[in-house]
């Protein structure tokens, strides 16, 4: 191999390792589109959100998160973390949203977006 | 090759009844589909969970029998985009005779793995089933109600094996969801490729959750429609000589799984009158990790 074409490899190749350790370092929520990020959840303060939330949660996703939301320590991560606690309510709710197809999370976009605010509403109660 | 007339009408019942039992039995979650009979969503099966559906169509052509056909479904979420099934078909006719009539292994991938505007699911099917099916699951090229009311005896002896591709296109909007499936159907008997459509909207009566843990109450209900029909062959892509349905669909959320009903009309002569269908799906989670479980404490 030419010395040119071998610096030209060795400098993409460098390149794209940067690229994964950055993308592998950043935080989940760095990828929430900034309209999402800065949503606010609308049913934060009905009464009745953190009971409808639990509900939500035993129907959907207690079966992954435990009882008491710690996950199994593996694949199915605990939601009692400082991950959880640093995001915003736009930021949990576009995360239900869309999931993590990819690491085994489902996309919870079938459940209607209220329904969606009041898991975001007793997820927040846990923590 | 599954021979129908080796599965007798009592093996099947006793089968059926086995089954239903055990379904009853088993703790299960809530299946979160929609309650579509013919169209696909882009829901697909959470990972490790097994879904038990049976859907039941009944119907009669016209100068021809009550048929009623079971399918009984298999749905397991191998992975966050990848659903696979397994089918088995059968169906009862009236002063004829109750048949086994074959199965059906299906797989469905999601390509794109975010939530987009419209997102795309692959579907890939093979079949192994016998012209006496009548459980209608789709319906393709010239599909029509005389070939529901040819007898048992000369049907069961035609034996089908077709790939069937699907490409289904889903949005959820303002708690609407709205599915779009454009079918191909190819019978290997060197048969020409099929065509057909369904089409899916579907929204829960009421999407704020009560909070209360309830059975009748509206946020447990999910209402819709469904259109389907067939769209000639590649020799003749057409509408006529085809047969075409719409139905209403409800579905209820019940404690031990989902019931839904819909009545389909038919809009053509070529359609049957009427087609009521009756589907209960049940969901066993994380089945995976109860034999990895039963496994390490052996």
């Amino acid at each position: 191999m030419n010395p040119q074409l071998r610096r030209t490899v060795g400098l993409t190749c460098a390149f794209i390792a940067a690229v994964l350790l950055c993308a592998a370092a950043s935080s989940r929520w760095d990828r929430v589109p900034a309209k999402d990020h800065a949503r606010t959840n609308p049913l934060a303060a009905h009464p009745e959100s953190i009971s409808a939330g639990a509900l939500i949660y035993k129907e959907h996703c207690e079966q992954c998160h435990k009882s008491d939301a710690t996950g199994d320590g593996h694949k199915k991560p605990s939601l009692r973390t400082d991950r959880i606690k640093s995001a915003t309510d736009g930021d949990l709710e576009w995360f239900l949203r869309q999931g993590d197809l990819a690491h085994g999370m489902p996309s919870w976009s079938s459940l209607p977006q209220a329904q969606r605010w009041q898991l975001v509403t007793f997820l927040r109660s846990i923590q | 090759m599954v021979r129908s007339s080796h599965l007798s009408s009592p093996i099947f019942s006793r089968f059926l009844t086995a089954f239903l039992l055990a379904s009853a039995l088993i703790p299960v979650l809530h299946a979160q589909e929609k309650p579509y009979f013919v169209t696909y969503s882009h829901d697909l099966e959470e990972p490790g969970n097994l879904e038990i559906e049976t859907k039941t169509a009944l119907g009669r052509p016209a100068d021809s029998h009550h048929y009623g056909a079971l399918a009984t479904e298999l749905e397991y979420g191998v992975t966050g985009w990848w659903t696979s099934e397994l089918y088995l078909d059968g169906q009862t006719t009236g002063q004829e005779s109750t048949l086994f009539t074959g199965f059906r292994l299906e797989n469905r991938f999601r390509p794109l793995m975010r939530e987009h505007w419209i997102n795309p699911v692959l579907y890939i099917e093979y079949e192994n089933i016998t012209g006496a099916d009548k459980n209608m699951l789709e319906v393709v090229g010239h599909d029509g109600q005389g070939d529901l009311a040819e007898p048992n005896d000369d049907t069961r002896e035609e034996h089908e094996h077709e790939a069937e591709l699907k490409l289904i296109l889903s949005s959820n909007v303002r708690d609407w969801n709205i599915s779009e499936n454009f079918i191909a159907e190819k019978n290997l008997g060197h048969e020409p490729w099929e065509f057909g459509y369904a089409l899916g909207i579907a929204r829960p009566l009421r999407t704020l959750g009560s909070g209360k843990p309830c059975i009748f109450c509206l946020e447990k209900f999910t209402g819709g429609a469904e259109m389907y029909g067939g769209l000639g062959d590649v020799a003749s892509l057409t509408l006529a000589d085809t047969s075409h349905y719409i139905a209403p669909i409800i579905g209820w959320q019940l404690p031990k799984g989902r019931f839904s009903f819909s009545t389909g009309f038919g809009l053509n002569s070529n359609s049957l009158d009427r087609v009521y269908r009756i589907g209960w799906a049940s969901e066993l989670p994380q089945i995976g990790s109860w034999f990895r479980r039963n496994g390490g404490t052996r």
